[in-house]
């Protein structure tokens, strides 16, 4: 089982430390420090899982899991394994009363385990000088062998369990013990239980990801250097991508008085400035239950609860919680953001995409079938790039007194199919164009403003005096989804004949 | 040989600076040297502020850059060469590609997109190696390809032999537009001679 940990929250919600996972399901883990030892280590977890009969976990992290460096193949071995169907119902049929002797053999593999880390050839002593010594292990190994090359180090492959022996053996051999492990104390806690002295997280941060740097001045506070400040700039947001249809529902929603409870995936941006449409997001499927809680608690006070989901996170985890609020009765709009792919991790297709990973035809979940069979009675369906027209959809929508739906159907512009796609953009015709900047507004990436210096500029330029300046499309960005173009009042916006 | 080599690369998302530095990468790596990279994408795909991180030498452990100790900074937009001031140092070279692609704050008539940024390098004693990336790629053929001509700019401050990119190039990228990135490899190298 292998599980990724976000130290410094890169892509992540949390900075859970899944080590803890191993302690409490008392089962190994294996904790690779880079591209070499990943592939080394699944390997040794494969034999381990078969010599023990247990799960083993392996520990990887965002300096490992993003990480590209050499690796050396080994010859491939087809392993001896029949495919064929063995029932052992003691093992597989966790009643109590197998569980019992099962509970009995977990304690055994555990000690017959910690056994296999004393010896363990990926738990290792690099002897180098003793009066410092690092106990580590993961990325912040190759952190440590930079920082302080001369140390001594013991590099723990295996984090769950821990080889007392060897770290007794070790502790005793060095002047100063550091354990030095990105997040929790996890290695640092059960030192100390042994009755171990070590130094780790009084100086060692508990919170985002180490390097080379924080981990020599930790150990070394004089070890400062003067570094070069940034200017202060303009931020550079992630943002939603020029003709992405999820802009056309974030800008309806900016302009409604309602609570947007969000989910996870491109649109999540949405929360993101000119927009600003998105007041909770927490985890995958979680827009559509916190939707139902909070209209729950605020019944009959506030009854504009709206949720936001993805199509492919709607399949994840987004069902069960439409089935639920439909069972309890309760009546905020969900909004499924059906653009056909799961578009944020790399195009991915999902059970609606119409195809499977490998590209073979599959299935098309049909959405509007779905929510009507458990139990939506109001499903409407709307193509975003209409600004407008949706806007009344959502309105309709939302005033309902029971559970609505509106499925948001336009394609991801990612998809390679949308690329090949001929585009034709917009662009501004400059005299109709009266600076309302409500094509601005939609914080389109291919939509820009220029600002006239004063009114004189203006006049020159052939405006009105009072005019503050006009807005442009970037032609060469422009895919031309006609969203500006459905909101301006002045026909300021058009496509290029073709 | 020199000990290690830090590469940093910054710019827009779907500038293709992660092909860009997989190019590097595998050219040094078919140079003799032990090469690790580090990149963080996902959302930064969506035309946010994208770094890769690329660190080669005899032995390297660390995937990671220490702050300022940047070699070669390769800013594949302006303002993206002073963003990371912190990674630089007053020996590194920065190749920047002068084209601006404007942040939302700045779209939006917000703010001001800040000119100065090369200059005030300059003055740091930074070397600073200005390339209209965009211009030539549009030369060559191939917007798209104004990371490769970017490749072959900082190529003439690598100890790799130019044989190495081309044959990376030459077994990496897609048939169809194989001739026209090394021709904006050969474009860009020329650019920054």
């Amino acid at each position: 089982m292998v599980t990724a940990d976000d130290p410094e929250m890169h892509s992540s919600q949390n900075e859970q430390d899944n080590r803890n996972y191993a302690l409490a399901a008392k089962v190994p883990m294996l904790e690779p420090s880079e591209p070499q030892e990943v592939k080394e280590f699944m390997r040794i977890a494969y034999e381990l899982s078969e010599e023990l009969d247990t799960p083993v976990m392996m520990r990887m992290t965002t300096r490992v899991s993003h990480v590209k460096g050499v690796v050396t193949p080994d010859e491939r071995r087809e392993g001896p394994v029949e495919r064929k169907i063995e029932k052992v119902p003691s093992k597989l049929v966790m009643l109590p009363a197998m569980a019992k002797t099962r509970r009995v053999y977990v304690e055994e593999r555990m000690i017959k385990c910690c056994e296999i880390a004393e010896t363990a050839p990926y738990n290792r002593i690099e002897r180098g000088d003793n009066s410092k010594g690092f106990i580590t292990g993961g990325v912040s190994y190759l952190y440590v062998k930079e920082a302080f090359p001369e140390a001594s180090v013991l590099k723990l492959g295996m984090c769950w369990p821990l080889p007392e022996n060897l770290i007794r053996e070790f502790a005793a051999s060095v002047d100063t013990l550091y354990v030095v492990e990105e997040l929790d104390p996890f290695i640092e806690t059960q030192l100390k239980a042994m009755g171990i002295k070590c130094i780790g997280k009084e100086v060692i941060p508990n919170q985002g990801e180490l390097n080379t740097d924080i981990v020599r001045r930790a150990i070394d506070p004089t070890a400062t250097k003067e570094l070069f400040a940034a200017p202060k700039l303009p931020n550079r947001p992630p943002n939603m991508c020029a003709g992405c249809p999820h802009r056309g529902i974030f800008f309806n929603l900016s302009r409604m008085n309602v609570f947007v409870s969000g989910d996870i995936g491109c649109y999540t941006l949405g929360f993101l400035p000119p927009l600003s449409a998105m007041d909770a997001c927490v985890c995958m499927g979680a827009s559509v239950s916190m939707a139902h809680g909070m209209q729950k608690a605020l019944e009959g006070a506030h009854n504009k609860i709206v949720s936001v989901i993805g199509d492919s996170t709607f399949v994840h985890t987004g069902i069960n919680g439409l089935i639920n609020t439909v069972y309890n009765n309760s009546a905020s709009t969900l909004i499924i953001l059906d653009n056909r792919i799961t578009a944020m991790t790399g195009q991915q297709p999902n059970p609606a995409s119409g195809s499977n990973i490998k590209g073979e035809a599959a299935n098309a979940l049909d959405f509007v079938a779905l929510c009507k069979a458990v139990g939506v009675k109001h499903v409407f369906e709307v193509n975003p790039h209409d600004v407008v027209n949706t806007r009344q959809v959502l309105k309709d929508a939302i005033e309902l007194e029971e559970m609505s739906v509106v499925i948001s159907k336009a394609p991801c512009v990612l998809l390679p199919e949308m690329k090949r796609k001929k585009k034709i953009p917009l662009f501004t015709v400059r005299e109709n164009c009266v600076g309302c900047t409500s094509c601005i507004r939609l914080g389109c990436p291919a939509i820009s403003w220029t600002s006239f210096k004063d009114a004189d500029e203006a006049e020159a330029r052939g405006y009105k005096r009072k005019q503050k300046g006009f807005s442009s499309i970037n032609e060469d960005h422009c895919l031309g989804c006609g969203q500006c173009a459905s909101l301006c009042k002045f026909n300021a916006i058009t496509k290029r004949e073709e | 040989m020199k000990e290690t080599g830090n590469i940093l690369f910054s710019g827009v998302g779907g500038q293709g600076i992660l092909l860009a530095s997989e190019v590097t990468a595998y050219s040094l790596l078919g140079a003799g040297y032990d090469v690790k990279k580090s990149e963080v994408h996902g959302m930064a795909q969506r035309g946010g502020s994208v770094t890769a991180q690329l660190r080669f030498g005899k032995k390297v452990y660390s995937p990671l850059i220490e702050p300022g100790c940047a070699d070669i900074l390769m800013a594949f937009e302006m303002m993206e060469a002073s963003r990371y001031a912190e990674y630089l140092h007053k020996d590194t070279k920065v190749i920047v590609n002068t084209q601006k692609i404007l942040p939302p704050a700045v779209a939006t008539g917000q703010m001001a997109y800040p000119d100065d940024v090369l200059a005030n390098l300059r003055e740091l004693g930074i070397t600073v190696v200005e390339v209209d990336a965009f211009e030539i790629a549009k030369q060559v053929g191939e917007p798209k390809t104004a990371n490769v001509v970017m490749v072959g700019a900082m190529s003439a401050f690598l100890p790799v032999d130019p044989k190495n990119y081309i044959q990376v190039i030459e077994t990496r990228v897609k048939e169809q537009f194989r001739d026209v990135n090394l021709k904006a490899f050969e474009a860009g190298r020329n650019a920054s001679k």
